[in-house]
């Protein structure tokens, strides 16, 4: 069990992870991937994070195989994705489905490894994925949160190099998520790079070393959580002015935004003490109070729809 | 997408299984898959024997041959209909499955592992063939136990194989439906419909007793051919090319169903 095998990136020849150029998926007229260009070195642990819609689901099935892109090319560890599956050197944990009534729990990781030239013995698999005591259940019978334990340990039968999760814990109260992840977080200890879509931002957050935000299908962020918090960051400067005038507030050094409703002025800045300092020395502005932004704002403000994008597909 | 392919390092040079993936460990949990949906086995094994005893055994049919020049008696020709029609029903159940799979993502699922789509058909057919062999036994056994059928030994086992091959036709259109009707409850549209085309194909009521222009149109029928097949070498009778036509011309018209479905199924997801 103890097999630690430091697969952190080495900076030598060896291929990422997953390396994804110019990827774009439409469906029909519906633009749900465009042009993402992504590197993952091997060893990561990286969110995908967006609202619904975003083009994580979309572009995860590229990632799989499972779908081909309209345009650009992927790679996983230097593969098309379906040798990289064959190999076992990736599986997934998809949000639902995937699993027949009929069959045990313990059933189905046999009819899993059985598939694989080298496969994790299967009552480890069901171990680490904390199963072990429902192993003779019917699929069927089982709930959602043991359900989605037997697609991680079915992700796991192969040892993954890579392993990717589509929203794992949709549908799970906060005590089974909590659980789900503790698992997640102890496996991914081992080395194993690990990639998940999640639209929960304290996920992201408590899980990733990286979060890359989509929105629309493309990239708006990428980072660590400090830096892409830091992104959407800044504070609001909050102000009473009479009859003021949003083109020239706009023009202040540092306003991100200008919000103007009746007397009352909101700027969104990144450098709120160059905006308060100007609005008191070179405007009428009186009672001004600045706030700060919190990560869930930082997540609204990168992935509202406050620009004329088309709405992306979701699937 | 480009194909290069970078030097791996020695933990990413694993391989892919052979075969596509194909192995007996996925064989034995999808025949015990089948056989623990007691509905399949109630309509494909046990159903076929009970229609059996109450047609087969009359009194009259033990001791009348099954036409001039015959090898034995109608009894014999009952036992052979309704392994048959069980075959028929255990191979398109077995096949139909890959319906239920794809509603409940399996199929996809699947695809995140090394099994090869063509592995998976392989899978499917051998435990299609399977239930279909399981149901012709049980048949045959009840037939054997009543003590009504009378044929030459190796007949029994002559006829009994021309069913199994022969079911492999339906195996093509189970496949063929599981993939065109995305509907969990598949098998109940087919039961109904095999049931149809056992009538046209002859398997409870002879055809002669059809009137003529249901007769002519039944010839056109998949399980016309077949039937007529199983049946030659009891009856003494020569194969006639049209009953070869048609057993082969619905297993091309299935089975290209079935890869046109498949391909289409594979390309969307």
């Amino acid at each position: 069990m103890a097999d630690e095998r430091g697969r952190r990136p080495t900076g030598s020849g060896q291929p990422a992870a997953i390396a994804l150029r110019g990827v774009r998926k439409h469906f029909g007229a519906v633009q749900a991937v465009r042009d993402i260009d992504l590197d993952v070195a091997p060893g990561e642990i990286v969110a995908f994070l967006g609202p619904n819609g975003a083009g994580k689901t979309s572009t995860i099935d590229i990632i799989l195989g499972l779908s081909q892109p309209s345009g650009g090319s992927v790679e996983v560890f230097g593969m098309q994705p379906r040798q990289a599956i064959a190999r076992g050197l990736v599986s997934a944990v998809m949000q639902t489905g995937g699993l027949l009534r009929d069959l045990t729990v313990r059933e189905t990781a046999e009819y899993t490894a059985s598939l694989f030239v080298q496969a994790t013995p299967v009552d480890e698999a069901l171990t680490r994925a904390g199963i072990t005591a429902i192993a003779d259940r019917r699929v069927g019978k089982c709930s959602g949160g043991e359900q989605q334990r037997l697609r991680f340990a079915m992700a796991l039968l192969s040892d993954p190099e890579l392993l990717i999760l589509d929203e794992p814990t949709t549908g799970m109260d906060v005590e089974g998520r909590r659980s789900f992840w503790g698992s997640i977080r102890h496996d991914a200890a081992r080395g194993r790079t690990v990639l998940f879509a999640t639209h929960y931002l304290e996920e992201a957050d408590a899980y990733a070393d990286r979060i890359i935000l989509l929105r629309h299908g493309q990239i708006v962020a990428d980072g660590t959580s400090g830096e892409v918090k830091a992104m959407a960051a800044g504070r609001t400067v909050r102000a009473t002015m009479a009859s003021p005038d949003q083109a020239r507030l706009s023009a202040i050094p540092g306003a991100d935004s200008v919000e103007v409703r009746g007397d009352t002025l909101l700027i969104h800045s990144s450098d709120s003490d160059a905006v308060a300092r100007y609005l008191l020395t070179n405007t009428p502005a009186r009672d001004l109070e600045i706030n700060t932004r919190g990560l869930e704002d930082a997540f609204i403000a990168l992935t509202s729809d406050d620009s004329d994008t088309p709405a992306g597909g979701s699937r | 997408m480009t194909a290069q392919s970078l030097p791996a390092p020695a933990e990413l040079t694993r391989e892919a299984p052979g075969l596509g993936g194909f192995n007996l460990t996925v064989l034995k949990l999808e025949v015990r898959r089948l056989l623990r949906n007691r509905r399949t086995v109630i309509f494909s094994v046990l159903a076929p024997s009970v229609l059996f005893l109450a047609f087969g055994l009359n009194k009259a049919y033990a001791s009348q041959s099954a036409g001039l020049g015959s090898h034995g008696n109608v009894s014999a020709f009952i036992m052979i209909s309704m392994a048959l029609y069980g075959a028929v029903l255990a191979t398109t159940s077995g096949g139909a499955m890959v319906s239920i799979e794809r509603a409940a993502g399996w199929s996809r699922q699947l695809r995140l592992t090394p099994l090869s789509p063509t592995a998976y058909i392989t899978i499917k057919i051998l435990t299609a063939m399977i239930l279909g062999a399981a149901s012709v036994i049980v048949v045959y056994a009840v037939g054997r136990l009543t003590g009504k059928p009378s044929m030459p030994g190796y007949l029994w086992i002559v006829t009994a194989l021309c069913v199994w091959v022969g079911s492999l036709v339906f195996a093509a259109f189970g496949l063929f439906m599981g993939y065109l009707l995305p509907t969990e409850n598949v098998m109940q549209i087919l039961g109904f419909g095999l049931m149809l085309l056992s009538f046209a194909g002859g398997l409870f009521i002879p055809l002669s007793q059809f009137p003529h222009i249901l007769q002519d149109l039944a010839q056109w029928t998949p399980l016309y051919g077949l039937n007529q097949l199983v049946h030659a070498p009891l009856l003494g009778v020569g194969v006639h090319m049209a009953w070869v036509l048609n057993a082969v011309a619905w297993l091309l018209i299935f089975a290209g169903g079935a890869v046109w479905r498949f391909r289409k199924d594979t390309a969307r997801v």
